[in-house]
């Protein structure tokens, strides 16, 4: 799968499961801000993970997370390594 | 002790999904049961329910109110909107005014069975969302409609069987008689999916006359073989009299009345002196004789046994003149609503000067020829109403409302 690809489906399932609208969504926006994030969202955004993608990001992943870009970097890098 | 009114009302159920389609099926004698197709390859014994849609809230809840909301909570929503729609209340009143909420509800089964096939399946406890813990606790209605309406006063969940809704009205009412609260959101909610109705259905309890889903429940009548289980929401808006004064509300009928008590017998099985001591003790507290009561909404779910032992009860309170239905003969058994549907149908026929008929009522059995069952729409002006709620466990409820 190319990052492309990952990037398509990450903004897909984000504008569909936060019902945001895709002009919100730029690579260096905040992630947190944008959508709105609490910590049972972030509960819901594992799930989104798994369900698109096959596994499961930790707690600990998140961490290092603050834009969409560093979002779509970490997914990849799990995409890649699977 | 302070006077208690109620000021508003709500509905969703299979006879109606507002006040106006409920009030018309009341006034027709319109059954709102169905056949439920997915029952039969689950193993039920019946396929009969009364069935309601599951409402699309997108339009007046956000993705985080709705991601907590489990089946009943949503209709209990709908019901809510409409409650405070005709109550003139909206968010700007809570937030500069103090309100509570207590409902009926007794269980979550889907929410909870959904959450243990996702974990059992996954192996993973986070995978089922963060919405599942919010709509699986018998709490779910209160807990959803005290944050969607930023509910600072009383909030917790009435779980007492069939009399839930009953009870939960009850409870808000001496908490405004005792001036512990202003005004209080109070009904119950009912999940009608056939998860929430397996084990009931194992019971062999429901009727299983499927060729007549329209003739299936009918209390009180001889050939009566038992309950259809069906669902939504209701809801009241219950405030102090001199809370209703200062804001200008139209008051839709006094709460003058609540008693209770428990059979201390049988766990599923009725008995006749406990109904007969909730009837009286609500009748005393109101300071009203049995003869005063212009029309008695029954229990009666149409259990051979159930009708029987109220009947009996009924017999001993009222004797046999006072006008006497059971709205479950269109509505089927809401089971945790009941208590609280059934007073808003009382209001309705209270408003509107009728008595909603006992549908299905043909031939009497011995206990029930002895009592004033109305089987066809009736108009008279009803002044004092009583609302009985029986459950498991011997739990009865029983509310007495007064026109104003």
């Amino acid at each position: 799968m190319t990052k492309d690809i990952v990037i398509d489906k990450i903004n897909e399932f984000l504008v569909e499961e936060f019902e945001v609208d895709q002009s919100v969504i730029k690579p260096n926006a905040s992630l947190q801000d944008t959508l709105e994030l609490d910590s049972l969202d972030y509960v819901d955004l594992v799930v989104v993970i798994e369900n698109n993608f096959g596994f499961k990001v930790t707690g600990d992943d998140f961490k290092s997370i603050t834009t969409y870009q560093d979002f779509y970097d970490l997914i990849f890098e799990k995409v890649s390594a699977k | 002790m302070r006077r208690v009114v109620i000021t508003g009302m709500g509905i969703y159920s299979c006879i109606g999904k507002n006040l106006e389609e409920v009030l018309h099926s009341l006034q027709n004698g319109l059954s709102g049961i169905s056949i439920d197709p997915s029952r039969e390859e689950m193993g039920f014994r019946s396929r009969l329910a009364g069935l309601v849609e599951e409402p699309d809230l997108k339009s007046v809840l956000n993705r985080k109110q709705r991601n907590t909301l489990s089946e009943e909570a949503k209709y209990a929503v709908v019901a809510t909107e409409e409650a405070l729609k005709t109550a003139g209340l909206d968010l700007s009143y809570f937030e500069e005014n103090e309100a509570g909420v207590i409902y009926g509800n007794d269980s979550s089964a889907k929410a909870v069975i959904d959450a243990v096939d996702t974990i059992r399946e996954k192996k993973d406890t986070t995978l089922v969302g963060s919405g599942s813990i919010f709509q699986s606790m018998n709490s779910t209605v209160t807990m959803n409609l005290a944050t969607i309406y930023k509910l600072r006063g009383i909030n917790y969940t009435v779980s007492a069987a069939c009399a839930s809704g009953s009870h939960a009205i009850g409870m808000g009412y001496q908490l405004i008689k005792a001036g512990m609260q202003e005004m209080i959101i109070v009904g119950g909610a009912q999940e009608v999916n056939p998860l929430a109705f397996g084990s009931f259905d194992g019971l062999g309890v429901f009727s299983t006359r499927e060729d007549d889903p329209k003739a299936s429940c009918r209390p009180f009548d001889r050939d009566r073989d038992g309950l259809v289980a069906s669902g939504g929401a209701a809801t009241l808006i219950i405030e102090s009299y001199e809370s209703a004064m200062a804001r200008g509300a139209t008051i839709l009928a006094e709460l003058v009345g609540y008693g209770f008590s428990s059979n201390g017998e049988h766990i599923s099985n009725p008995n006749m002196d406990g109904q007969v001591r909730s009837i009286r003790m609500a009748l005393k507290g109101a300071g009203l004789k049995a003869e005063e009561i212009d029309y008695v909404n029954a229990h009666a779910t149409s259990t051979p046994v159930g009708d029987k032992f109220e009947a009996m009860a009924l017999r001993e309170v009222f004797g046999s003149k006072t006008p006497i239905s059971s709205t479950k003969s269109m509505t089927g058994h809401e089971c945790w609503m009941a208590g609280a549907s059934e007073i808003v149908y009382c209001l309705l026929m209270m408003q509107h000067s009728f008595i909603a008929p006992n549908i299905n009522f043909e031939n009497p059995d011995e206990v029930s020829a002895d009592l004033n069952i109305i089987a066809t729409s009736k108009e008279v002006e009803l002044s004092h109403i009583v609302s009985n709620s029986f459950g498991f466990g011997g739990t009865n409820s029983t509310l007495i409302i007064k026109k104003v």
